[in-house]
């Protein structure tokens, strides 16, 4: 018996499995790098409106988050089932929209603190009573600059 | 003894099962959030301006979600339409105010040049959200429409090309401020007066 044996024909060579460490780890640093975390949970049903008109909101450090929906199943006992705000990881009415955007724009370095915009996320089933409130609200911080954050898709889809 | 001054080499197999961990960690945390919508400025607080009656198109939402455009009945199908006929028609025949490249009606009742044009939005508290972000998108497609033909007319491109060039960051500074400029002149052909401030009029 040789030791250097010739394999026998029909035996395929089997697969290198080396770089396989780099081809996750590529994949892996893709993900690393698109990953948002999400900074607050939804406390709101939250189904956005459609629309076609739409602009992406591209700087992310320069937008301000409001929600607004009915509470969703496991808050629906304790808050009722009537239009929310949510801002941050908590339940808020009204009057408080002002203070918390001017608590957030002040959180923002100094240069973009003018050209912040707020971003309205709000069920489409939510009542025009509540978001006019939360408008005038935002007028009276001169927060005017808003966005009504929605899909892409066809605008007569909102009405059923 | 040579043999035992050698380091044992550290098994790198299970590299790629630590790797794939992290991966699927990765993957099941990733929300590639979509965040687009329609931008809009709220008048500020001291706005008050007065107006022409002609010159206003009221459009409003009452309680049982239904929309009114002048006090009349519409379904929201029409509005682009009727809101393109408004902002087009150019009713100033002479004059500096006179719209040349308006394509309406030219008719003396209705707005006097796109400048002067001006959309009333206003609502009740009972009608519904979805409602009016569908009749927001209409007004601004009105516009965006307009637009769109001017600038093909003047730049044989449309309106929203000539803006997501502009957006795109491959674009060199030099052509920026070439696109900066067609889209200034587009703006200004069919200015965005879509106010959602209470409004006086003459």
């Amino acid at each position: 018996m040789s030791k250097f044996a010739k394999k026998k024909d029909g035996e395929l060579p089997a697969v290198s499995t080396a770089s396989l460490p780099d081809i996750v780890f590529m994949l892996l640093f893709f993900f690393m790098t698109v990953t948002v975390m999400k900074d607050s949970s939804i406390m709101v049903e939250n189904t956005l409106p459609n629309a076609t008109e739409i602009k992406k909101l591209e700087k992310k450090d320069r937008v301000i988050y409001i929600f607004a929906g009915k509470p969703t199943k496991e808050y629906s006992n304790v808050y009722g089932t009537e239009t929310r705000i949510q801002l941050n990881d908590k339940f808020a009415s009204v009057e408080e929209v002002g203070s918390y955007i001017l608590a957030e724009r002040a959180k923002k370095p100094q240069e973009l603190q003018n050209v912040l915009t707020t971003a309205l996320k709000v069920d489409k089933e939510a009542n025009m009573g509540l978001i006019s409130d939360i408008k005038q609200e935002l007028r009276k911080v001169n927060a005017l600059k808003v966005n009504y954050t929605t899909f892409e898709g066809d605008a007569f889809n909102n009405l059923q | 003894m040579s043999k035992n001054r050698e380091l044992p080499e550290v098994n790198a197999g299970s590299m790629a099962d630590i790797a794939f961990l992290l991966l699927i960690f990765f993957l099941v945390t990733t929300t590639i959030e979509t965040d687009s919508g329609l931008n809009r400025m709220l008048p500020s607080t001291s706005e008050a301006s007065t107006i022409k009656e002609k010159n206003l198109l009221r459009v409003s939402l009452n309680s049982n979600n239904e929309l009114l455009v002048e006090n009349e009945l519409l379904d929201i199908k029409d509005l682009r339409t009727k809101t393109i006929a408004f902002l087009d028609n150019g009713g100033i025949t002479k004059g500096k105010n006179h719209c040349d490249y308006c394509k309406g009606d030219r008719n003396i009742t209705s707005s006097d040049s796109p400048q002067k044009a001006i959309v009333s939005l206003s609502n009740t508290r009972r009608a519904n959200y979805g409602m009016y972000v569908a009749v927001q998108n209409e007004l601004v497609g009105a516009y965006n429409d307009l637009r769109n033909r001017e600038a093909k007319r003047l730049y044989n491109s449309t309106y929203t090309e000539l803006m997501s060039l502009y957006n795109d960051s491959k674009q060199l500074n030099k052509e920026k401020i070439v696109l900066k400029e067609k889209i200034e002149i587009v703006r200004s052909l069919f200015p965005l007066k879509l106010s959602e401030a209470e409004i006086n009029t003459k």
